[in-house]
């Protein structure tokens, strides 16, 4: 391979690095697809929900709102909030991807997950000389083994229906891949200072209506992250 | 009745679309709206933390009060949770760390469930 690496190449390293998250976006699609047949939505209905929403969490918070019979407004304002995070993420990538082509930044937009945006930008940082077609060839190659098969696997689930047994503990997939991504970054000081605070406000303000009290958390979280980095930049240079 | 027949086929396409619309304008609102102009360092600062900052505080009600123990303890799913992290921790990798919980997991569920 010639010195300057081509575009297909970011592409499918995108591609091999979002494969583990296969081992997560598979169960979790498929208890989708279960769990919403089981409230007693439709096929199509299902399929609308993960294609068009495409976020798991948000769609799953739909879902226990529905079933407690919630009202249509709430049912929106708390699956949203779930989501609220997304646009943290669009300002982080948007110093890296802001420049690309319309039609490019409608389908990162799109398909912005958390496990495409965590391996976005780790990959950004780790090689801040890459082009700004390369990291867009990246960010699509992370898609290829998330959204694609999570759309497949709810609607195998959906078909599946209550074949999968309970005792595969399939609700406990999402904690897992989540707490799996952020573990390799803990090593760093202010990230694990920024976890830390994040767990003890999230648990702390748990009474709130959902998503709110993650979200504060976040905030206080990213301000500790940002604080005691600059803390210890200072204490190294004195 | 279900969940389902309780809102009807009308209402449940409203979830949808307004839900899809409404997190892709999330998505894409800095990245379309505002562009590549250079943020604020402190601001950078900031944001290299959004990551961490959000899912351990998605995560820690779900590994504490599970919807699937309804909202109790279970010792299976909080030495998975901490598993996830000691693998993810040592190995530096995600897919370690993924297969150190569900490892966990089952191993637990199997001897305390």
């Amino acid at each position: 391979m010639a010195s300057h690496p081509t575009n297909s190449h970011y592409f499918w390293r995108g591609a091999r690095n979002a494969l583990p998250f296969l081992l997560v976006i598979i169960p979790f699609g498929l208890l989708f697809g279960v769990a919403a047949m089981d409230i007693g939505l439709r096929l199509a209905e299902v399929m609308g929900f993960t294609v068009l929403v495409l976020a798991g969490a948000s769609q799953f918070t739909a879902l226990q709102l529905m079933r407690d019979h919630a009202s249509t407004f709430m049912v929106i304002v708390t699956a949203l909030a779930v989501n609220l995070r997304m646009a943290m993420y669009s300002v982080t990538l948007a110093p890296h991807l802001g420049a690309a082509t319309p039609w490019h930044r409608v389908l990162i937009g799109y398909l912005m997950l958390d496990q495409t945006f965590a391996l976005a930008q780790q990959e950004y940082e780790r090689a801040p000389e890459m082009t700004l077609p390369q990291k867009v060839a990246y960010f699509f190659g992370t898609c290829l083994p998330t959204c694609v098969p999570w759309v497949i696997a709810t609607l195998v689930g959906a078909l599946a229906g209550q074949a999968i047994p309970r005792s595969l503990a399939l609700d406990f997939a999402v904690p897992v891949t989540f707490l799996a991504m952020i573990a390799p970054i803990l090593r760093s000081v202010p990230h694990l200072a920024a976890a830390c605070v994040s767990v003890i406000a999230a648990l702390a303000l748990s009474w709130m209506p959902t998503g709110t009290g993650v979200l504060i958390a976040a905030c206080l979280a990213m301000w500790t992250g940002a604080t005691v980095e600059r803390l210890l930049e200072q204490r190294n240079a004195a | 009745m279900t969940p389902a027949q309780h809102y009807g086929s009308t209402t449940i396409w409203l979830i949808i679309v307004v839900l899809g619309i409404g997190t892709f304008l999330l998505r894409y609102s800095f990245i379309g709206l505002i562009g590549n102009r250079p943020l604020p360092a402190w601001a950078l600062r900031y944001l290299r933390y959004t990551a961490v900052a959000v899912l351990p505080g998605l995560v820690a009600p779900l590994v504490l009060w599970p919807q699937a123990t309804g909202g109790t303890l279970d010792p299976a799913r909080m030495l998975a949770a901490a598993a996830t992290v000691a693998v993810g921790l040592i190995s530096r990798s995600t897919l370690l760390g993924i297969l150190g919980g569900f490892v966990t997991l089952y191993t637990g569920l199997w001897l305390i469930g």
